[in-house]
């Protein structure tokens, strides 16, 4: 077989197997999400599909896809049946550079464990969300309808404003490590400060941390930045007129989107894999310890966002964009005056 | 082998898009058509090598520039456009003028042009940051304040105050 042809089946292969656990993982972090926020309300969550709910995701997943899909009348439509597809592409789409782990190994043969290794990951995953806002805007647009119109002008402006403040939190980082490869940036936390404090790159830029944090959610349109979808004013905002599963789509790439943040924040500012090695375990368990402290931060995070959600109101639509442009913004660019005199300073 | 079925792919891609944009009559459809000349210029870039280009192509151009295109004609909720008529300077002068490039061009071409073989583009991250603020650390800050003076300007225009 050419290499070529090689290459290209153990892409697709590595695809299929991260795309069919990236939307399991999906499906059960609604569960988690409707479990976690119950039980902060004082109530039980799912509970009648299967034991603790747990075949929820399932049953809701059978009820979209019997659900009649409405196409209303007025409707541009091309674009009306493009947008879903759009988003929820972008969003499996930005996963393909996120490192899971290290090699990878099945007897001889060896591979790292992410989908393609490239060496501007970092602004893949910046260009995949600029370009995810159209999904976005192109889904009030087409809709047709004034309150997916709002939604999706709130939504774009939303993001392309924080989209600036993530951009530059992440450069310290980048500052930190000198790369844009997320392996390289991840191989860059091992070790440790004095020697008990891990060696990530969260300690010396957790104002980084922060403002990353806070634009990754208004990104993800997550509480308490979730004014495209704000229910008391805009109905639905952006997918008010999608029903069944083009309107599922849109729920799928939101909480695809906030995996991607999970991971990203992880990479860059928790140490991805590096954890503590787990010497007591078998052998065989062993291999599996960096892939667990991955998955195990990724979880930290989602419940950092259901948290969130549970407690934070919404902001304002003005308040929004001041505290985007007005606050955030110059937190991000002092923290990078402040890391690069830092590094110019300790560099002989 | 497979560097040029791709290039082939995506430079038919481009141009379809780029006639595309030029024969819809609605201005949404134009906009989202030169989204796909941008993004397949970019792989076109990728495929020379040039990856941190293709990545800024993608950020600023499809990302920034476009959204705002495709925002204002939201925003306008701009609707179809009546195709108007040919004007009879571009017959005259456009075809001749035409076909003088596209000879030239092949005359050009004919001759053998230099060839540009993959990976010839040094474009990391590293060698351009180098390039932008070392050997043309002056262009690139006066670009920057250019820039800055227009954005002011801008500012200024709109935020003027009816007296």
């Amino acid at each position: 077989m050419p290499t070529w042809a090689q290459f290209v089946l153990l892409s697709a292969a590595k695809s299929v197997v991260v795309i069919i656990i990236l939307l399991t993982a999906v499906a059960y972090a609604v569960w988690l999400e409707r479990k976690v926020v119950g039980r902060m309300q004082n109530r039980w969550g799912p509970t009648r599909v299967g034991p603790f709910g747990l075949l929820q995701p399932l049953a809701d997943g059978i009820k979209f896809i019997l659900k009649e899909d409405i196409i209303p009348t007025n409707v541009y439509k091309p674009l009306y049946i493009a947008a879903p597809m759009i988003s929820v592409a972008l969003a499996l789409m930005s996963i393909a550079v996120v490192p899971f782990g290290e090699q990878l190994r099945f007897g001889s043969f060896s591979t790292p464990a992410q989908i393609t290794d490239v060496n501007v990951a970092l602004l893949v995953l910046l260009g995949v969300t600029s370009v995810a806002v159209y999904g976005v805007a192109l889904a009030g647009w087409s809709s047709n309808s004034k309150y997916s119109l709002l939604g999706s002008l709130r939504a774009s402006a939303q993001m392309v404003s924080y989209e600036a403040s993530l951009g530059l939190s992440l450069i310290g980082v980048l500052l930190l490590s000198g790369s844009l490869s997320l392996r390289e940036i991840v191989n860059g936390q091992s070790g440790t400060y004095f020697g008990f404090l891990p060696r990530w790159n969260f300690f010396p830029q957790f104002i980084a941390f922060f403002v990353y944090l806070t634009a990754a959610f208004a990104e993800t349109n997550r509480i308490p930045f979730d004014l495209p979808e704000a229910e008391t004013e805009l109905v639905a905002g952006y997918h008010t007129e999608y029903s069944s599963m083009k309107f599922a789509m849109f729920f799928m790439a939101e909480y695809t989107n906030m995996f991607t943040v999970a991971c990203v924040g992880t990479l860059l500012f928790f140490g991805g894999w590096h954890g503590p090695a787990l010497t007591f375990l078998p052998m065989v368990v062993q291999s599996f310890v960096p892939l667990f402290w991955f998955a195990f931060k990724i979880f930290l995070f989602l419940f950092l966002y259901i948290w969130i959600r549970g407690t934070l109101p919404r902001f304002r639509y003005d308040q929004l964009m001041a505290f985007g442009w007005k606050v955030l913004l110059p937190i991000a660019l002092a923290n990078i005056v402040l890391t690069s005199l830092y590094i110019g300073l300790t560099t002989p | 082998m497979m560097h040029t079925v791709l290039f082939i792919i995506f430079a038919v891609v481009c141009v379809a898009a780029a006639i595309n944009l030029l024969a819809q009559r609605h201005p949404i459809n134009s906009a989202l058509s030169l989204i796909v000349v941008m993004g397949s210029l970019a792989l076109l870039y990728l495929l020379l090598g040039a990856e941190f280009v293709a990545a800024v192509q993608i950020i600023i151009y499809a990302g920034a520039i476009m959204v705002l295109f495709v925002f204002t004609i939201m925003l306008l909720n701009a609707g179809e456009e009546e195709l108007s008529k040919s004007s009879r300077v571009a017959i005259v002068f456009g075809v001749p003028a035409v076909a003088v490039i596209v000879a030239a061009l092949a005359y050009i071409l004919s001759r053998g042009a230099g060839t540009a073989a993959l990976g010839d583009f040094i474009g990391g991250p590293k060698e351009i940051g180098r390039l932008l603020f070392r050997d043309f650390l002056l262009p690139f800050e006066v670009t920057s304040v250019l820039i800055l003076i227009a954005i002011m300007g801008a500012v200024v225009l709109a935020r003027r105050e009816e007296r």
